[in-house]
């Protein structure tokens, strides 16, 4: 998603989000993620602004005193910053890939079936499986901070399953070009 | 009575205070507190987590800084132990090329940094006095984007300089560059001297002002 996004010709403009439409993030964030209203008030004060970044292809980030915490796709799930997600791991599922695969998922690849399934990987186990489109923290073998954000593209079920082809798509990673944007 | 604010919040890190357990708590429960952030210590030159740097272009760089930073931590991820464990899963074959590719990534981008070092030295800024009629001047700024400067926050902080318009717009050969309203190709050049706010990194000797006069046709 955040491939060759250049901050000075992707970005549209900023505007303040209005509070009703805050309001609606807010209880939307509380919904998708896991996490506590008390510690999203420490991230996201109700005193605080929220602004919206207008970027290319309907893409949104959205700032809290210039730092990208949340982004989004048209009106899909809202996603956490890689920097938000490394504060506060817990909001997102977790699902984690292979060392062999680290260096394809930051070269920017969709992750395939198989990076889940091997030994060095995990998938929730049946009773928490996620259904396709869901998003998840993923991590990677041997680390301990998440190393990308993304959608699972199958069930996680199915991931086992299947076991081919791509089974969740990368949103964020360390390294593209939404980590190197400190503040906006 | 309303619960005393702590007046001096600028000390440092906050205690971590344990999560409030929901519980047998005799006096009702106390409001919750948000839970702390997870600290993660990323790395002063490639800017990943510290334990990311294997995967990026500066490993030999981001050792020596980390070594400087914390030799404990440093210990942690390049000690003998530590990287025997950290091939984890992968085959010792894939663990080989794994370390090949590192070492070519980082060569290519050692070199490509130098390359973009060079010409980033070599790129010129031309500070244009323009004349609009007799008594107006415009001043327009080309080439600070080669030094990694983003034009329209340096057009804001122009604005707010000079208290007057400043806009990031295309000359005519279609690059981009900054236009200030007013003669203050002087005070620009002070500014980038004196490495004022955003104006940072740029050698004084690629800045040339230059005069463009409006031509008379009746003179
Ligand atoms: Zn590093």
């Amino acid at each position: 998603m955040f491939k060759k996004f250049q901050p000075s010709t992707d970005i549209a403009g900023q505007t303040p989000v209005k509070s009703s439409v805050q309001r609606s993030i807010r209880s939307a964030v509380l919904e998708q993620w896991k996490i506590e209203p008390e510690t999203l008030e420490a991230v996201w004060p109700k005193k605080e602004g929220l602004v919206h970044v207008k970027c290319r292809e309907h893409i949104s980030i959205y700032t809290v005193r210039g730092e990208p915490i949340f982004f989004q796709h048209f009106d899909g799930p809202i996603y956490p910053t890689l920097r938000l997600l490394h504060k506060y791991p817990y909001v997102l599922p977790m699902v984690r890939v292979d060392r062999g695969a680290i260096r394809f998922l930051l070269a920017g690849a969709h992750m395939m079936c198989p990076g889940f399934t091997s030994k060095g990987g995990y998938l929730p186990p049946a009773d928490e499986a996620l259904p396709a489109g869901a998003p998840v923290a993923i991590h990677a073998e041997g680390k301990e901070h998440a190393v990308g954000v993304g959608i699972t593209k199958l069930a996680t079920e199915d991931i086992k399953k299947v076991n081919k082809g791509v089974g969740v798509e990368i949103t964020t990673h360390i390294g593209d070009d939404l980590w190197a944007i400190k503040a906006l | 009575m309303p619960a005393k604010k702590n007046r001096d919040k600028s000390d440092k890190v906050p205690a971590a205070e344990p999560a409030p357990v929901a519980s047998e708590e005799a006096e009702g429960p106390p409001p919750p507190e948000p839970k702390p952030p997870v600290q993660v210590l990323y790395c002063g030159v490639c800017t990943f987590p510290v334990e990311y740097c294997e995967f990026g272009e500066h490993i030999t760089r981001c050792k020596e800084w980390l070594q400087e930073k914390d030799i404990d931590v440093y210990n942690k991820y390049y000690s003998e132990e530590a990287l025997q464990a950290k091939i984890g899963t992968l085959s010792l074959e894939a663990q080989t090329k794994l370390e090949k590719d590192t070492a070519k990534k980082e060569a290519k981008a050692e070199a490509k940094a130098d390359a973009a070092l060079k010409k980033k030295l070599a790129s010129q800024i031309t500070i244009k006095r323009i004349e609009r009629n007799k008594r107006k001047h415009v001043t327009a700024i080309h080439g600070l984007e080669a030094f990694g400067i983003d034009l329209k926050k340096a057009a804001k902080q122009f604005a707010s300089k000079f208290a007057t318009g400043a806009s990031v717009t295309k000359n005519p050969q279609g690059q981009e560059e900054i236009v200030v309203q007013g003669d203050v190709s002087d005070e620009v050049l002070e500014m980038i001297e004196g490495e004022v706010g955003l104006l940072k990194g740029i050698p004084a000797d690629n800045v040339e002002i230059v005069e463009e006069k409006k031509k008379k046709g009746g003179d």
